[in-house]
């Protein structure tokens, strides 16, 4: 037992086995218990098979993986505005997020080495981040339909809003942390200030950076599926709740799936970026 | 009077009433070393940062060649006790940092090769492109080494460049110092609470007495002949009086001294000892 739980591939066993207990577990719950009483057939057809099978109105998993076949065999298919493939839906909410979170680093970073490098501007800004920084990214949105008036780049609106914080927040904190000893070095350098900026301070700065960008780019992924179910039209969030609408649950668990894997590929690029710039001691 | 080449005249640094030192005179000669020793506390590396220019002195001024010190210099040079290697470059591109701080117009060659050759100098060759955390403490020592000497200071400062390292590196490293920064060839000033570091590199220990309210109580001259080496230093005549008189000194007159001035002290005439006078080595090995 001892040698297995070191194996390399201990944990990755586990996982699995643990991955087809839950879905057997799944598929038992939801399976069909028996057939009921007879019924006129054009009763049954109308009652659906939750009446005439016992069967639930959950799918199982099966159902789940055949929809996950069908979507991945044709992810970007257009049949009109409200059946589209999953793929295009996928990559309409990636690119908001993209957008979003690339415009929020584009004043985050700048803004964050001011506050960490000034500790008057950290002051003056503070009582405005303290207080915006808890307010819900959805909250924004009345106000940016309103300003904006399309629903589409309102969407990107609140991912930048929602963005901003963890990198300006990060950012301030890293700049403002760097090492005395690395700052009288480039002073004893005579280092001007903007070399000491790009070449040191941001630098040193970089870990503390990328985790503000990793923690910004989760949320944004958190905000842009609530935000395009407000919004409508295109992406993932909204394929979830047109599903709802279609009462397809099985589509609605696709969606979910998806949503879940891509936020796991955003976190992981994010962290290999993060690992080039990153340093040891 | 002549000035000396830098020329500390009076420096105090004060937190509100309390002073940690004040009125502290000292010079060093050009192509000197000089040692200043003294207890935690009695304000060493203020005295060091406020030579580098990191921190400026509540009272007094410094003058060096003719020009008052008011703010870091590429001329003065400082080896960081904790090395303060930038931990993103390599060994090379910390030294090659420095040097294009220097020479803002040499060309990506020019200052590689410079830095190259001082890597050389400290031993470093092949591990040029080493990251800091790949280097050893004594190695990452020898690259601030490098990164300092690159530079070709008029002065080279060091607050206490060995303590951080096990005691054999330490030796090698003193020594190493010693050939390359001893006997007039670079004009340095060191911080330091080893006696023996001292008596190995310096011309002149100053000795501060403990804080708060610190003063420079004696300037010991090491008359020692150059080259040393840690080999043969202590069968040198007159080492063991330089010693003692300098360990006599930390242990108990650095805390007897402390605090109330002698009689008619004005810090700028501070007494000058020579243990390791030949006369007296005689008495002292008792031979």
């Amino acid at each position: 037992m001892g040698g297995f739980a070191r194996s390399r591939w201990a944990a990755p066993f586990l996982s699995l086995a643990l991955l087809v207990a839950l879905l057997s577990c799944w598929q038992l719950a939801v399976r069909d218990t028996a057939p009921t009483t007879r019924m006129d057939p054009e009763y049954a057809a109308l009652m659906g098979a939750t009446a005439t099978t016992g069967k639930s109105a959950i799918p199982t998993p099966v159902d789940v993986g055949r929809r996950l076949v069908a979507a991945i065999s044709d992810p970007f298919y257009d049949k009109g505005p409200n059946d589209k493939g999953v793929g295009t839906q996928l990559a309409f909410s990636l690119a908001r997020v993209l957008l979003g979170f690339g415009l929020a680093a584009i004043v985050a970073i700048p803004a964050g080495f001011l506050i960490g490098m000034s500790p008057l501007a950290g002051a003056t800004l503070n009582p405005f981040i303290q207080v915006l920084k808890p307010v819900s990214p959805l909250a924004w949105m009345p106000l940016a339909l309103y300003t904006i008036k399309d629903s589409s780049q309102s969407a990107i609106f609140v991912i930048f809003i929602c963005s901003i914080w963890p990198m300006l927040v990060n950012t301030a904190f890293g700049v403002a942390g760097v090492r005395r000893e690395w700052l009288n070095v480039a002073c004893t350098l005579e280092v001007s200030p903007w070399r000491r900026a790009i070449f040191v301070i941001l630098p040193a700065a970089a870990p503390t950076i990328f985790t503000g960008m990793r923690i910004s780019v989760g949320i944004a992924w958190l905000v842009i599926v609530a935000a395009e179910m407000l919004v409508g039209g295109t992406g993932i969030g909204y394929f979830v709740w047109n599903q709802w609408n279609n009462l397809s649950l099985a589509d609605i668990l696709l969606g979910i799936l998806l949503i879940g894997l891509v936020g796991m590929a955003l976190d992981r690029l994010l962290g290999w970026a993060a690992s080039a710039f990153t340093w040891r001691e | 009077m002549t000035h000396p080449y830098l020329s500390v005249e009076g420096i105090a640094r004060r937190y509100g009433a309390r002073a940690v030192f004040r009125n502290l005179w000292f010079g060093v000669e050009r192509g000197e070393f000089v040692c200043l020793i003294g207890h935690s506390g009695c304000g060493k590396t203020t005295i060091l940062n406020i030579l580098a220019g990191l921190e400026a002195p509540d009272d007094g001024a410094l003058v060096m060649d003719g020009h008052e010190i008011s703010g870091p210099s590429l001329d003065r040079a400082v080896i960081f006790q904790s090395h303060a290697l930038y931990p993103w470059l390599s060994a090379l591109g910390n030294v090659a940092f420095a040097l294009k701080s220097r020479h803002p117009r040499w060309s990506k060659a020019q200052i590689e090769a410079r830095a190259r050759q001082a890597l050389d100098l400290v031993g470093l060759k092949d591990a040029a492109h080493q990251k800091p955390c790949e280097l050893s403490g004594g190695m990452k020592q020898r690259v601030g080494i490098a990164r300092a000497l690159s530079l070709e200071p008029a002065l080279l400062l060091m607050d206490e460049p060995f303590s951080a390292l096990d005691a054999l590196t330490r030796g090698t490293l003193q020594d190493e110092v010693g050939g390359l920064v001893g006997g007039g060839k670079q004009t340095a000033f060191m911080i330091t609470h080893d006696v023996d570091e001292a008596i190995l590199l310096a011309d002149r220990i100053l000795l501060m007495t403990n804080g708060p309210d610190a003063y420079l109580a004696e300037i010991v001259i090491n008359t020692l002949p150059r080259p040393r080496d840690r080999a043969n230093l202590h069968r040198q005549p007159g080492y063991y009086a330089l010693r003692n008189h300098i360990v006599d000194f930390l242990v108990t007159r650095s805390r007897v001294l402390a605090g109330e001035r002698p009689v008619h002290w004005t810090g700028r005439d501070v007494p000058e000892v020579i243990p390791a006078a030949p006369t007296k080595t005689l008495e002292t090995l008792g031979t």
